[in-house]
């Protein structure tokens, strides 16, 4: 048994276990607390300040998500106090960030125009020095535009804790800083950077640093739909969002499944395009003289019902060979099962699972 | 698999065989480099240097084709040095004598000779297979497609019974599905001996059981044909076949007469998504619709079922599979009608045990790992908790078998083929992304340094490989991936069909061919 | 009424005669960009947003003012027809400040839905920006002439509120703006703030005062209501953000249909969570008033004390 400790957050008395920070006590009673660099699933390194509080006989103002909640803290998270430096903190950010919310795939999803709204924060307050940085986006996958990168580092964790590819890193200092590959290479120079296209940092990414490239154009925010469901490919069996935007799938987010968390790999993340693909099948064929025309439903669905008793009645069912398939699901397994044993009468049923 | 895909990353001692998983299955790759960040051990059996070989305290790499003597080897030094788990061995296992007796004569060195891997390394790998407080093997293809891939998997689970390292968290053996539903397929009975849930046909109640519930007066108990099989008598006992979602032209080996075969058929009907190189052979196409289009449920390779939800509708006129061969049945004389998916899966619990507790409400909640017989059950994380689904763990000794075909004078190399990070199966649907084929657009040919001097050949050039039946030409790529005298390449790309050169002899049990070994000659092409 | 086919996009399309290419197009389901035109008081043309490719025709064609007539080819999104509407967005972007970030319209902003449609991103042209001030002397209504493209819908849908012609375009060229009379302010102006001018602006010029800050507009569900407190029965939006209601707001101008601020104010202290502070204007001066003032029950009110006497 861990042992609790009750503090106080706003006014309010919140009980928590032993070990728990100001953040996730606060997060438990629904009181809010902007964060960037925090993650619950890494490690943290307490380096943004965003998430900072009042804490009474505490000096200065402690970072709320590496303060651990003690017995009787009294914990202020909206005090005037608080407030000013949350917006110093954005004006920061700001005075060295695009103003390109405009058209910024991001525009809607992005922590730092949450806050930069939530406390009022206009951008001219701080004319800086802008950086001019290339966007990369010599890749299929990913997207990189560093001018908006609020360095924040949960990339290079993700990938580093999550994924395991150790990608990237933070290099130079001050307001040269940047997060980088080993020897400012590209994502795409694999051999150098190591990057497997996963994803998984872009899946992290709190602002519009990091985008999925083919999602770029195709939908607002506010517009896509997104419906979990399980990837086509491996076995693994990873759960994503499709995002769906005027019914079509013009993307794939993570979501948080069961086996995979948010991380996915190249192919369930970036591998959605198939179902657009001009070459799917729309129409049934029947081949007519070594040429396929089109049909109708109820054409091909007699022909295949015809075609499959005569040759039942004609050599036996067990001359009817059926072969299932390890893409299709169960439901539609069993109904194979059930076609092949029940209407057909032959065990001759199989899939390429071998293979 | 045994265990659950979570429970690798608290692994001690992770053996990996024949498995490329950082490229094959990328999330349980993560899993592995967690428990390697955690201090774990990692050990990988693979004739190729793969990335996870890479990063492997222990690289087997063994010749393709000895994985047998390799496990036999190192249940020799944990036996001879007294490292097995004797409660468990008399507890919960029978054979072990006869075990004992097989191994005996495969002594590191005997080891080391037939697999190339030395001897120092198969003892302390098997010391610390044996030592560590959990250790996990797993598997795939590199195990399976074999003719003696059974053995193989025999071999796996002797290892891990000696050990006592099965049924508990995070200690198993444990095969990695290729496929997104392959647990599904076969948990649902598309196999040619057992119903859904693994219930053989050979046993009278099973069939009366589901004769009855179907509404017939009887099911077959004769034992149907693999999908090997079944193409091997297409146009002589097989007269009609109806393929959905496989493309066997490309998957297959020996893919000239697999052509041939098919199109012997007096009918052939292809339900799929694209108009595969199997379906250009039919005679009626059907158009599915995709995963992203219908509802249902997938099965992953621990056992956990997951729903697959609607995201759009159908594209064109295609329909989902199921409603498809509803209509099939329908038509045939057999009305078959379901107004959803969650109605079948109703269906399935009530003749599937270890589905019996599965219903779509339950799923859209949280996923469920089966077995999973009633409402009220949480799932099952992992298998063989206290007992083996045949009551006692049996040893299967098994002895080395060599590949069915060896390099000879005329066709000097070996040929191993797997999958690409980026590619799919057979690429129907990953060379259709506009993404992952614009990154990876061409199929090499994986030819070590050596090799590829002694033919002329630079990187990049353009090679045929040759094999008794059949060619295909390709860029070779110089690399240390592979040793001298293996070559390597994927099945994915549809410009390279290799399956053309593959070896078709099967296991006699699994029925899987052999596609990690074939003897092959490698030409430049000028 | 007679018939007229036109082919658009390729598509034959038949509408009554007399129908606009824009209303044509869209009702075969195409898409077209549209800032001034206001489907109340068609026919105006001013932002040429809305250009289409007419074969024969000399020019592109303001859809929104042409009439669809038989044989008629349309091209809705040509080559040329996208690089007019470019240009378009960059001019007006090329004076707008970047201020998305903050801005109340974003997310349901046309000028941003089309820039991110067309993408044209605001720095391609670094104008000469104006510096005017913010207008927030009237309690309901914000006017940010900064953001204002001039698109004019304002002007004309103020026209129709009968005896109010409280604004109008002022000035010239890169000077132009649009104002109450004399460039005073809205305060001072005629304007009885019925916000219907909030209502059709397709930007982020004219907004909601008392929505200001406290959402999203994608954050927020719109639900109808009508007013009951006059026969007009005028239609109006309650804005939730989670089930709070943040404020009512104005939902269809139409004909006949006043908006007016006592019903406006009726519903938001009927719904609102957190309703306004009801002002009226007295002597040129907004005054906070009280509820019943502020809905005209004053008299009733003080008949009902001298009855209860
Ligand atoms: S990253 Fe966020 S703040 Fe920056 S431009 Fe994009 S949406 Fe705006
Ligand atoms: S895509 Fe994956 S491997 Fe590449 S940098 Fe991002 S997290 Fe790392
Ligand atoms: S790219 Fe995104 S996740 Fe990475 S440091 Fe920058 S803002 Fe943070
Ligand atoms: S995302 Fe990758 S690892 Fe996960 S199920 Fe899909 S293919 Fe497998
Ligand atoms: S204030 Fe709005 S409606 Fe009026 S002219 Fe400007 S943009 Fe148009
Ligand atoms: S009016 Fe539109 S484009 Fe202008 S700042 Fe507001 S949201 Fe952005
Ligand atoms: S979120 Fe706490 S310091 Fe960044
Ligand atoms: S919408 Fe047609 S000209 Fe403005």
């Amino acid at each position: 048994m861990v042992a609790n400790v009750t503090l106080t957050i706003d006014g309010n008395q919140v009980t928590v276990p032993k070990g728990t920070t100001v953040l996730e006590a606060a997060e438990q009673a629904g009181i809010f607390i902007p964060t960037f660099c925090h993650d619950p699933e890494l490690s943290k390194p307490g380096a943004c300040r965003i998430c900072v509080v009042e804490i009474p006989g505490a000096r200065n103002l402690p970072a709320s998500c590496v303060t651990e909640a003690t017995e009787g803290m009294v914990v202020n998270t909206a005090s005037p106090a608080v407030i000013e430096a949350r917006k110093t903190n954005l004006e920061l950010l700001l005075a060295n960030h695009p103003e390109d919310c405009l058209t910024c795939n991001k525009n809607g999803d992005c922590r730092l125009q949450d806050y930069a709204y939530y406390y009022g924060v206009k951008q001219d307050a701080f004319k800086g020095e802008k950086h001019n940085y290339p966007i990369e986006d010599d890749n299929p996958f990913i997207v990189r535009d560093m001018n908006k990168c609020i360095l924040c580092g949960k990339c290079i964790r993700m990938c580093e804790e999550v994924q395991g590819n150790n990608v990237i890193n933070f290099a130079f200092r001050g307001f040269n800083s940047i997060v980088t590959p080993a020897m400012g290479a590209h994502y795409a120079d694999t051999e150098i950077s190591n990057c497997v296209f996963c994803g998984n940092c872009v899946s992290v990414c709190p602002v519009g640093a990091l985008s999925e490239k083919a999602m770029i154009g195709k939908g607002r925010r506010w517009e896509i739909q997104k419906v979990t469901t399980t990837c086509p490919y491996c076995g693994v069996g990873c759960q994503f969002d499709l995002n769906v935007k005027d019914g079509k799938v013009i993307g794939v987010t993570s979501t948080n499944g069961d086996v995979n968390g948010r991380a996915l790999c190249v192919k369930g993340r970036f591998g959605y395009g198939f179902i657009h693909h001009p070459d799917r099948l729309t129409t049934p064929l029947i081949k007519k003289d070594g040429e396929f025309v089109e049909a109708t439903w109820d054409e091909a669905i007699s022909l295949v019902a015809k075609k499959l008793n005569a040759a039942k009645d004609t050599y036996g069912p067990d001359a009817i060979g059926i072969l299932s398939s390890a893409r299709v699901t169960n439901e539609e397994n069993y109904l194979m099962n059930k076609l092949a044993r029940a209407v057909i009468g032959t065990n001759n049923i199989d899939h390429c699972a071998r293979l | 698999m045994t265990n659950s895909i979570g429970e690798i990353a608290d692994a001690d001692f992770i053996l990996t065989a024949g498995t490329n998983t950082f490229d094959a299955h990328p999330i349980i790759g993560i899993k592995i480099k967690q428990a390697v960040a955690k201090g774990a051990t990692l050990a990988v059996i693979d004739p190729r240097l793969t990335d996870s070989a890479k990063l492997a305290q222990y690289h087997l790499q063994l010749k393709p084709g000895t994985d047998i003597a390799l496990f036999n080897g190192l249940a020799n030094v944990i036996i001879e040095e007294g490292l097995y788990n004797k409660e468990f061995v008399e507890a919960r296992t029978e054979d072990f004598d006869a075990f004992k007796q097989t191994v005996a004569k495969y002594t590191p060195d005997y080891v080391s000779e037939i697999t190339g891997v030395p001897a120092e390394t198969i003892r302390e790998v098997a010391r610390g297979y044996a030592k560590a407080k959990n250790s996990t093997i797993l598997y795939t293809m590199g195990i399976t497609q074999h003719i003696c891939g059974t053995h193989n998997v025999f071999s796996t689970t002797n290892l891990s019974m000696l050990c006592g390292h099965i049924g508990k968290e995070s200690s198993g053996v444990n095969p990695l599905r290729g496929q997104n539903n392959v647990q599904g397929a076969c948990d649902m009975g598309a196999l040619p001996v057992v119903f859904p849930g693994y219930q053989p046909i050979g046993v009278e109640a099973n069939r009366e059981k589901f004769a009855k519930a179907w509404n017939v007066e009887s099911v077959p108990d004769k034992p149907g044909l693999t999908v090997g099989e079944m193409v091997e008598a297409a146009g002589k006992s097989i007269k009609a076949m109806y393929i959905l979602g496989e493309n066997p032209v490309l998957s297959d080996p020996d893919a000239n007469q697999v052509i041939h075969e098919l199109e012997s058929l007096d009918f052939l009907v292809v339900q799929d998504i694209f108009l595969t190189e199997t379906a250009q052979l039919a005679d009626v196409v059907l158009p599915a619709a995709s995963f992203a289009e219908k509802d249902g449920t997938f099965s992953n390779t621990e056992r956990r079922v997951q729903k697959v939800r609607k995201a759009i509708e159908p594209i064109g006129n295609s329909k989902p599979d199921w409603e498809i061969i509803c209509l099939i049945s329908t038509a045939m004389g057999y009305p078959m009608s379901y107004d959803s998916p969650a109605n079948i899966m109703n269906e399935i619990g009530k003749l599937t045990p270890a589905y019996g507790g599965i219903t779509h409400e339950r799923l859209d909640v949280c996923s469920l790992q089966w077995p999973c017989p009633a409402p009220d059950h949480p799932g099952t994380k992992f298998l063989h908790a206290t007992t083996f689904s045949r009551g006692k763990g049996k040893f299967q000794p098994v002895e080395h078998i060599p590949p069915d075909e060896l390099p000879d004078a005329e066709y000097p190399m070996v040929l191993s083929t797997g999958r690409r990070r980026y590619h799919y199966h057979t690429g129907t649907m990953t060379q259709r992304t506009g993404a992952l084929e614009v990154f990876y657009p061409n199929e090499y040919l994986e030819i070590n340094c050596a090799d590829a001097e002694k033919l002329g050949v630079c990187d990049g050039d353009k090679v045929r490989v040759i094999s008794r039946r059949g060619q295909v030409e390709l860029a070779a790529q110089l690399s240390e991936r592979v040793t001298p005298g293996l070559v390597f390449t994927s099945f994915q790309y549809p410009d390279v069909p290799i399956n053309k050169v593959t070896n078709a002899a099967r296991d006699p049990i699994s029925k899987i061919p052999e596609y990690k070994v074939c003897a092959v000659k490698v030409e430049k092409v000028s | 009424m007679a018939n007229v086919t036109l082919t658009i996009n390729g598509k034959e399309v038949t509408v009554p005669a007399g129908t606009t290419v824009l209303d044509a197009a869209r009702g075969a389901g195409y898409f077209i960009p549209t800032f001034c035109h206001d489907p109340d008081i068609p026919g105006y043309g001013g932002c040429r947003m809305c250009v289409v490719e007419v074969k024969g025709a000399r020019a592109l064609v303001a859809s929104c003012c042409a009439e669809a007539t038989n044989g008629m080819v349309v091209e809705t999104e040509s080559q040329a027809v996208n690089e007019a509407r470019r240009t378009i967005l960059e001019l007006i972007l090329a004076n707008h400040p970047p201020d998305c970030l903050t801005c109340d319209k974003n997310g349901d902003c046309r000028l941003q839905d089309y820039a991110y449609r067309y993408d044209v991103r605001s720095s391609s042209f670094e104008g000469e920006r104006h510096d005017y001030p913010i207008d927030d002397s009237n309690p309901y209504i914000v006017r940010d002439p900064n953001k204002c493209i001039l698109c004019g819908r304002c002007v004309r849908t103020c026209e129709q509120v009968e005896e109010r012609q409280v604004i109008n375009f002022a000035y010239r060229g890169f000077n132009t703006k649009v104002a109450p009379a004399m460039d005073t302010n809205l305060a001072e102006s005629a304007c009885v703030s019925c916000a219907r001018c909030v209502m059709v602006c397709p930007v982020g010029a004219l907004t909601y005062r008392n929505l200001a800050g406290k959402a999203r507009t994608y954050e927020i569900r719109k639900e109808p209501v009508t007013c009951t407190f006059c026969e007009a029965g005028c239609q109006f939006d309650l804005n939730y953000k989670g089930d709070k209601v943040l404020g009512v707001t104005a939902r269809e101008t139409g004909t006949g249909r006043p908006l007016c601020l006592k019903g406006r104010l009726g519903l938001e202290l009927l719904y609102s969570d957190e309703p306004v502070t009801p002002m009226l204007k007295k002597d040129d001066q907004f005054v906070e008033v009280s509820w019943a003032e502020a809905l005209g029950m004053d008299a009733v009110l003080k008949k009902l004390e001298e009855l209860k006497k």
